[in-house]
């Protein structure tokens, strides 16, 4: 299938726009509650969320014997409700640290649902066929009905927090602090934490409860490396999450045997592999480009005084050297070579012949400067780093405390 | 407002955690308009002591007191400046909204900032001498200017008491010029000052009232009563090598 018919499908074939509105909606909501799960550093809550909410849509089955939406989702939501607090439980009455509480309650949960879940399968009762794609979930199952009721619930949670926005951002950066204004931060806590249950809970049919917390992670964690403002990380959040359920949707459109929810998975781990890799300030890549320039500065710096200083010792400071000397005084950690070769270009090093080197006058000059910055610093044992503002505050320090 | 109350009473407070006494039956009484400093080794209790007067840490017994009525109804004469390293600097946010915190308790449900908080946040930022960091991511302040942000958010609360959880930690000797300069300010716009505190050298400099603390109130007065010798030892067990120095004051 070409770019344009899948195009046309997704504006005008019902079942891929149903599909893919409902991706769309869960990458829109799982991506903003996100933001708020990774920085209240509850990344893990939301995993353990999605699987204890699998022996929730069993039960609620079980009771009903229906599979009508609402009422799965109700029952998704209470025992994922439930082990939230068994958490919370865990970690206040027992010596159990949160990692620890958020695995018991996730395997205990989990475990419970795939009895129930294989207990159900043997059950003569039709009716059960289908639950089990809540594991992995199935969005190309998805109906309107469903849509419909996934698109409601979203919008009354993204008007919660736009309405508690200023509270949660509080109780997210300084719980302490906003309780002591007088907030009543356990019940706003409760509040959020139970959109962000929501959030999850109406990923489940599409995606499934073992892969659900990517889509809560995965935005959000994306989004931090592209801003360092709160408002703008949700809605970078919630287009990464969208953009991922639409694409993935795409993708497993265009041959049959692609899950959908897996390549919604696999499409925002990428956003968020490219984030990490290639944003602005917070990149890997540009971190690496940064880390490499000072170091390649710190390299040139050391060769300079280590000419300079050896040269003193022969009293004729434009003596050439072996590169062999200043290797050894480099600790052979290589590239003093390379190193002499770009000082050469920038006129501050000479090759003698023979591997031999010297400082040119300029370089000399260099090396002078760069000495007495480092006088000027008080650290004769870091010459190269050129801590000028360490300098200024141990200075000032000095003139203090006499 | 009675200004003939004391600023802070408390009484009898105790708090434990899994019956470990943290601190035990204490009293206090702080008249307004002093600055006080809560001095003891580790584990001593005084941020604890601080939570507890605040609510954030339930005590086992006790009563705390704001200008002679409960806590619960004093709560907006009250500023509070956390320790530094108990947030996430790393937070996406920048120095003026979180100055603009100080505001969230009088300004209410629902209702977002505005012109004024934005206003205040500003004189909040010129008191610590940080206006020129208004926009400033607060991932990239220095430890010293985290705290005159911490401090800047109290302000902008506009309160009379402050409580504030080691202002002076980890911070450089310019800020701590400005805190010292910040701190005789409120004294003299006659507001209440109570700090922990670490630097015992400079606590009579620093501080007009001063409490030891070790789980128990070893005593609380002015600070040339009862900052003495014989106190310091009994606070810190008699590892106080500092005190010949202080003895020469």
């Amino acid at each position: 299938m070409d770019l344009a018919t899948l195009l046309h499908d997704l504006l005008f074939d019902y079942t891929l726009r149903t599909v893919a509105l409902g991706t769309a909606v869960i990458g829109i909501v799982s991506g903003a509650l996100g933001c708020f799960a990774l920085l209240r550093k509850q990344s893990l809550l939301g995993d353990t969320i999605s699987h204890a909410a699998l022996p929730g849509v069993v039960i609620a089955f079980l009771l009903t014997r229906s599979r009508a939406p609402l009422g799965l989702l109700l029952g998704a939501m209470l025992t994922g409700w439930l082990a939230t607090i068994l958490v919370l439980a865990i970690i206040r009455y027992s010596r159990l640290k949160e990692d620890s509480a958020l695995g018991i309650a996730l395997s205990v949960f989990f475990g419970t649902g795939i009895v129930l879940l294989t207990f159900t399968q043997r059950l003569s009762d039709a009716r059960q066929a289908g639950l089990d794609r809540f594991l992995f979930g199935q969005a190309a199952a998805l109906l309107e009905g469903e849509v419909i009721l996934m698109v409601v619930v979203g919008v009354l949670t993204l008007a919660t927090v736009l309405l508690f926005w200023k509270e949660f951002k509080l109780i997210s950066f300084d719980p302490d602090f906003a309780a002591s204004l007088g907030l009543p931060v356990r019940a706003l806590e409760i509040v959020l934490t139970t959109q962000l249950v929501i959030a999850v809970v109406i990923g489940l049919q599409a995606v499934g409860v073992i892969l659900m917390s990517a889509m809560v992670l995965a935005p959000a964690a994306a989004a931090r490396q592209w801003t360092n403002r709160l408002g703008l990380m949700a809605v970078t959040a919630a287009f990464f999450g969208a953009s991922s359920g639409v694409m993935g949707t795409l993708i497993s459109a265009t041959r049959p045997g692609l899950s959908t929810g897996p390549v919604i998975v696999l499409v925002v781990s990428l956003v968020a592999l490219v984030s990490f890799l290639l944003a602005p300030n917070r990149g890997l890549v540009w971190n690496w480009v940064r880390h490499q320039r000072n170091r390649r500065q710190l390299r040139t710096d050391q060769v300079l005084a280590d000419l300079y200083q050896l040269g003193q010792q022969h009293g004729n400071p434009h003596h050439a050297h072996s590169i062999q000397v200043l290797r050894t005084m480099n600790a052979h950690q290589g590239g003093v070579e390379h190193t002499l070769k770009v000082l050469e270009r920038e006129g501050l090093t000479q090759h003698r012949g023979d591997g031999h080197w010297a400082l040119t006058a300029v370089g000399l000059q260099a090396a002078q400067q760069l000495l007495a910055a480092a006088e000027a610093s008080h650290s004769p044992s870091e010459y190269a780093t050129h801590n000028s503002q360490y300098a200024i505050q141990k200075t000032n320090h000095d003139s203090t405390t006499n | 407002m009675n200004t003939q109350a004391n600023a802070l009473s408390v009484t009898d407070l105790t708090v434990a955690y899994k019956d470990k006494p943290v601190l035990w039956d204490i009293d206090l009484e702080v008249p307004t308009g002093n600055l006080m400093a809560i001095v003891g080794p580790n584990g001593a209790g005084k941020t604890t002591l601080i939570k507890a007067i605040l609510g954030l840490v339930k005590p086992a017994a006790g009563q705390v007191s704001i200008y002679g009525r409960a806590y619960r109804e004093q709560r907006k004469l009250v500023g509070y400046v956390p320790q530094r390293g108990s947030v996430d600097w790393d937070f996406p946010t920048d120095v003026q909204d979180v100055v603009m915190m100080g505001r969230y308790g009088e300004l209410g449900w629902f209702k977002r900032p505005g012109k004024r908080e934005k206003a205040m946040a500003y004189d909040a930022l010129e008191k610590v001498g940080m206006t020129a960091y208004h926009g400033r991511q607060i991932s990239q302040l220095s430890g010293g200017q985290q705290q005159r942000v911490f401090l800047a958010r109290a302000l902008a609360q506009d309160a009379h008491i402050y409580f504030m959880d080691e202002p002076f930690q980890g911070v450089d000797a310019t800020t701590e010029k400005a805190i010292v300069t910040l701190l005789q300010a409120l004294r003299a716009a006659g507001k209440t000052v109570i700090a922990v505190h670490h630097d015992l050298q400079t606590v009579p400099e620093y501080f007009d009232w001063v409490t030891l603390l070790n789980v128990r109130r070893i005593a609380s007065g002015p600070v040339a009563e009862v900052f003495t010798e014989e106190n310091l030892r009994k606070t810190y067990g008699g590892r106080v090598a500092f005190l010949a120095a202080n003895g020469n004051r």
